[in-house]
Parts: C-alpha cells; sequence; structure tokens
C-alpha cells in the first residue's frame, strides 16, 4: 500500500517546534516501509520562510494569509479535511501538544477514520501499521493496529529522534488555500508569561515538588532545601492549581522546559506532561512512596520513601557540609 | 449561563495498575477510581461563572464506580441539577461517549440554549481515542477550544485563554453556544466538607437520563496492553531517612553542587 503522510508543521513565534522534526522522521519512516509520499502542511501569518526548513518532507504544502495567526481548528480541521482528499493521504500526523490539541478528535470524526491519541511508538508488522500509545499517566501501554492503514495520529512529544526530521534539501512549496468560513473562534493574541518572578529556566538547582507534598507548609520545608543549595522551588501541575507556586513555576508539557546540573523531585509521580519539561536535567533524584512511580524510570537516583520526612533531614545534611 | 459540565471517572493513579488476563484491558478488581483531575476544574469553572454572571449549572456522568459520590459532591459544592446517564463508562471509548452525551443535549435532557458553554474537562488519562470535548464540538456543530484555563463572558460572547508551552497563553474570542475543554479553573477547585455532602445526599436526587449507546462501543480495538520496560531504571538509595539524606548530601558534593 503506497498512500501519502500529511504532517501538519508546528511553530510558535516564527521558530519550528521540535515536534515538527520528529513527525517528519517518523512520517519518513512509515513511507521507507509502506512506500508514498510525506507532506508537510504549513499554516500561519507570515510563515514562508519557514518551509525551506523541511526538506524532510516531499513537498511543503503552504496556506499563508495574514488572518492565519494561530488559528482555531475550525480553520485547521477543514483545510486538512481538503488536502486528504486532494492527496490521497491515509494517514495525517500532529502533535501532542496543547497547540494542536483536538485537532486529531475532530478531523477523524469528518473524515471516519480513526484517532490514535499519546503516540510513542509506531512499526509496520505484517503490512499492517502499529501504533504504541502511552495511557495512565504512563504506566501502560497500548498497541492498536491501523488494519487499512488509515488514522489520525497525535505524536507524543520527545518520543521520536527530531533528527532524522531534519534535511539541508530544498522542498518544492505547492500554495493551497484555506476553506472560506466565518470563524466563531478568533485568535486575539498572545499573553506572555509573567516575568515579574524567578526564571526556573536559567537555574542550575532545583527542587521541584507535586501533589505528594500534601500542603503547603510542606512547600516551605521545599523552600528551605533550596535556599540551602542556592537553588528555588519548582512544581508540577496540582501543585501550582492548588495555588501554593505562582504559575511561573509550572515545570512541564504547559510550563518550562528546565534543564538544570540538579532536579530533585518529591512526591512527582512522573507523568507524561512533567516529564516532557525536565528529562534533559543533568541529574534527576526522586523521592517517592510508591516504589512503581514512573519518575524512577527515567532518574538517575531514586528513594522509596516520604518526602515530608527526608526533605528537613537533607535540608540540616547541607547546611552541616557547608559548615 | 447554561453550564453543562461533563464529569468522567478514571483510575486512580496512585494505585498500582495491572492488565487483565486478556492482555487488552485493566483488570479492574483492585482499581480505585477518582473523578478526571480536569473535570473538577471544570465544575470550579462553571461554579465560578455562575457567581460571576449567574446561571445554572448541571452536571453530566456516565455510570462508573463512585460516580453517584461525586455527582452529590457537585451538587455540594453548588451545583444545580446533577444527572447519571446509566451506561457503563468503561465500555465505551471517548467517540461513543461522545456520542452519548451529543444526544443528551440535543434531547429535552440538555438543551442548548444561546447561552450555553459546555465544560468538559480538557483531556483523561485513558483518552487513547482523543479528547470528548472534540468529538463533542464536532458533533453538535459548536465552536470549541481545549486546554483552556480561564474564561471571561464579554458582549454575549466569552474570551478564554488556552495554554501553549512555556507558560505562553492565547487569547480567543468564541462565539455562544460553544464547548470548552478545560484545563484549569482560575481558583483551585473548591473544598466541600463531608457532613454538607450527606446532607445533600439526603435532601438532593441525581435524575437518570436513558441513552441507548451507539452500536459501535469504540472506535480502535487494542492488541495488546503492556506495562513500560523499565528503561533507565534509577540507582536506588536505601537505608534509614537519615542514611539516605546522607547519601544525597555525598552525592551532590562528588558532583560540585555544594
Ligand atoms: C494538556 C495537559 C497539560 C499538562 N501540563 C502539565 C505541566 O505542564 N506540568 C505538569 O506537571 N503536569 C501537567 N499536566 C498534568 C499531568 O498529566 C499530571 O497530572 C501531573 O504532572 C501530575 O502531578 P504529580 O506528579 O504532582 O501528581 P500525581 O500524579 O498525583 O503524583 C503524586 C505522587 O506523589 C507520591 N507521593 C504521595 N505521597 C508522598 C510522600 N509523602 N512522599 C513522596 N511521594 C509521595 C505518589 O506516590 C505519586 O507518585 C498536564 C496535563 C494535560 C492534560
Amino acid at each position: 500500500m503506497s498512500a501519502a503522510i500529511l504532517v501538519l508543521v508546528e511553530h510558535l513565534k516564527g521558530t519550528l517546534a521540535d515536534i515538527t522534526f520528529e513527525m517528519l522522521g517518523v512520517g519518513r519512516q512509515i513511507a521507507a516501509a509502506q512506500g508514498g509520499q510525506v507532506h508537510a502542511v504549513l499554516l500561519g501569518k507570515d510563515v514562508n520562510a519557514l518551509a525551506a526548513r523541511l526538506g524532510a518532507a516531499d513537498s511543503v504544502l503552504l496556506a499563508d494569509e495574514p488572518n492565519l495567526e494561530q488559528p482555531s481548528a475550525e480553520v485547521i480541521v477543514p483545510l486538512l479535511q481538503q488536502l486528504m482528499a486532494q492527496k490521497q493521504a491515509s494517514l495525517v500526523l500532529l502533535g501532542g501538544t496543547n497547540a494542536s490539541f483536538g485537532l486529531g478528535g475532530q478531523l477523524s470524526a469528518r473524515m471516519k477514520v480513526p484517532f490514535v491519541n499519546f503516540c510513542k511508538g509506531a512499526r509496520v508488522e505484517g503490512g499492517s501499521l502499529v501504533l504504541t500509545s502511552q495511557l495512565f499517566g504512563g504506566k501502560i501501554l497500548s498497541d492498536v493496529k491501523l488494519a487499512d492503514g488509515k488514522g489520525i495520529v497525535s505524536v507524543y512529544p520527545g518520543a521520536f529522534p527530531a533528527e532524522a526530521g531534519r534535511s539541508d534539501k530544498t522542498p518544492p512549496v505547492e500554495k493551497v488555500a484555506v476553506p472560506p468560513g466565518s470563524p466563531k473562534v478568533v485568535f486575539k493574541r498572545f499573553v506572555e508569561p509573567d516575568t515579574s518572578d524567578v526564571d526556573i529556566t536559567k537555574q542550575s538547582v532545583l527542587v521541584a515538588v507535586g501533589r505528594g507534598i500534601q500542603s503547603q507548609d510542606n512547600v516551605q520545608l521545599a523552600e528551605e532545601l533550596a535556599q540551602s543549595l542556592g537553588g528555588v522551588v519548582c512544581a508540577s501541575r496540582p501543585v501550582i492549581d492548588q495555588g501554593w507556586l505562582p504559575l511561573s513555576r509550572q515545570v512541564g508539557k504547559s510550563g518550562m522546559t528546565v534543564k538544570p546540573r540538579l532536579y530533585l523531585a518529591f512526591g512527582i509521580s512522573g507523568a507524561p506532561e512533567h516529564w516532557d519539561g525536565m528529562q534533559s536535567s543533568e541529574c534527576i533524584i526522586s523521592v517517592n512512596t510508591d516504589p512503581k512511580a514512573p519518575i524512577f524510570d527515567g532518574s538517575h537516583y531514586g528513594v522509596v520513601g516520604d518526602a515530608v520526612e527526608l526533605i528537613p533531614l537533607l535540608t540540616d545534611r547541607i547546611k552541616a557540609k557547608k559548615g | 449561563m447554561n453550564l453543562i459540565v461533563l464529569l468522567k471517572m478514571v483510575p486512580d493513579t496512585v494505585e498500582e495498575l495491572n492488565v487483565a488476563s486478556d492482555g487488552k484491558s485493566l483488570d479492574s478488581e483492585y482499581l480505585r477510581f477518582k473523578l478526571n483531575d480536569p473535570d473538577e476544574h471544570a465544575l470550579e469553572e462553571a461554579l465560578l461563572l455562575k457567581e460571576r454572571v449567574g446561571g445554572k449549572v448541571t452536571v453530566v456522568a456516565l455510570d462508573a464506580p463512585e460516580v453517584d459520590d461525586v455527582l452529590f459532591m457537585a451538587l455540594a459544592k453548588g451545583a444545580d441539577r446533577a444527572v447519571k446517564i446509566p451506561a457503563d463508562q468503561a465500555s465505551l471509548g471517548t467517540v461513543a461517549t461522545a456520542r452519548m452525551f451529543a444526544t443528551f443535549l440535543a434531547s429535552g435532557g440538555g438543551q442548548i440554549t444561546p447561552d450555553t458553554l459546555v465544560l468538559p474537562g480538557s483531556q483523561a488519562i485513558d483518552d487513547l481515542e482523543g479528547e470528548v470535548a472534540a468529538y463533542l464540538g464536532e458533533a453538535l456543530s459548536l465552536p470549541y477550544v481545549g486546554v483552556v484555563s480561564s474564561v471571561s463572558p464579554v458582549n454575549g460572547k466569552v474570551v478564554v485563554l488556552k495554554e501553549f508551552s512555556g507558560g505562553m497563553r492565547g487569547e480567543y474570542e468564541v462565539t455562544l453556544p460553544a464547548v470548552l475543554g478545560i484545563q484549569s479553573a482560575e481558583k483551585p477547585p473548591r473544598y466541600v466538607p463531608v457532613a454538607k455532602v450527606r446532607a445533600v445526599m439526603k435532601s438532593a436526587k441525581i435524575e437518570t437520563a436513558d441513552i441507548a449507546p451507539p452500536e459501535l462501543a469504540k472506535a480502535l480495538v487494542v492488541e495488546r496492553m503492556y506495562k513500560p520496560e523499565a528503561a533507565g531504571r534509577a540507582q536506588m538509595l536505601e537505608g534509614t531517612p537519615e542514611d539516605i539524606a546522607a547519601r544525597i548530601a555525598g552525592l551532590l558534593t562528588e558532583r560540585g553542587i555544594i
């Protein structure tokens, strides 16, 4: 079987996101096994210069119009629908990111082909495409088969190498028109994150707390530890949502991506959306009461134990060492 | 405003999850369920909107273990109406679930008025087939935005913030009626004392709406479910908490951090 694959290019503020290259890489891998072309779909406002960097695709389908800044699903979905028909595409790859959130479900409903979420692995087996998804916060994997090779796939960020999707070639560019409509969801502006607080992306030591920290008082214990180490406290989403720390301290998919020398994770399960934001830390030490917590799978050092008990002990030790 | 919140029970991942003997589903024997986190935020956002601009909050859920407790909790927090659709959530995928909710909303049970906001949580941890909110927008031909963390009514429309990465958010203006996948409410979900929930259990009723499940329960057929192999397993530090604190301090000294 050889049918085309569409990749929806992701970019934010004039920069291509890594997920774009990760998707192009998987697209190439599947096309190599099954035949068919890979088309990169690039839409936005003032984005035509980005096309030159998408050489891993056989062609770039470009819609560059003033009213296409961060368009909503009601603009993107009909365009993808039209391109699927035009290019006889059987597969559409979308980023498993906040930016592309929800597009897959809507496109799948329209095209009557299945949508596969959280995809971390893809292989061709006996002529069928088998996709591996990560469920339940990373605790379970599931394999599904796209028997006729048709589907819309949300590709998990960081799961595939971006290198495989980079190329120096200059791809042919084909202009496409967005189907007319009067959108009921209209982009107004970006709201930048609050920069009055410390910038956690610039810290070399981060003490991270998750739901396992249990109370705002215990966050204070983590503050003391961070101080003794010359670092700052950051957190997983539930701690931010509780209002125990400001949004500027959130690490993960919706928050910041950090790469400190030391990431101490207390009471964080290691859900993929958190892992996203801290996996490149030089040294990760995790403390969790659950010996099977997914965070241990990627940490350098792990402790099965009570964070609330360990934190003050560690603070004392460090203060003693520093004298 | 007519605020309709959709609630879903999900396995509590603090417990260990095991694969059933069929190798294709979760072993339900020891599963504990809890309300999907973003759904709790959707409820909170609805209650905040009701407090700000007035209106009525209806919560709707499919049948699942402990769902009655959650529906009563929602009433105790301030929801006006709780509806249970007696179909087993576990046997339905996202697509089928969205179709059932769409049928409910299009029927007399729900009623989409011009000032309606349908508020599911943004996503659930078992959404293999995608997000209910997106399918629902499509099924009801209503505008849809996901990963929403703020909703403000302005001149008969709503202005919402959608999360991007790096703490960046995008502001969108949305015409009503609409479906918004809520990621987090503007305030932490309120706490309601158990005594209040108990009182509501005695005084209030959960309505039921019979809706036949669609023919096709799941759009995707799972071939195999399994636990991930620990790829780069951490080196585990053992001993008394005092020993461990000393070991960590030692490691940090070796690495030149202290
Ligand atoms: C679109 C979207 C975007 C998201 N963006 C982000 C994001 O940017 N950042 C983010 O973090 N999450 C994000 N999430 C949420 C994410 O899916 C997880 O829900 C979240 O990361 C879980 O946080 P947690 O690990 O603190 O809590 P949990 O998963 O509840 O884990 C708590 C952990 O604490 C342990 N524990 C309990 N008590 C103790 C104790 N005394 N000592 C030690 N350990 C203890 C438990 O064993 C458990 O492992 C997003 C989700 C979605 C759908």
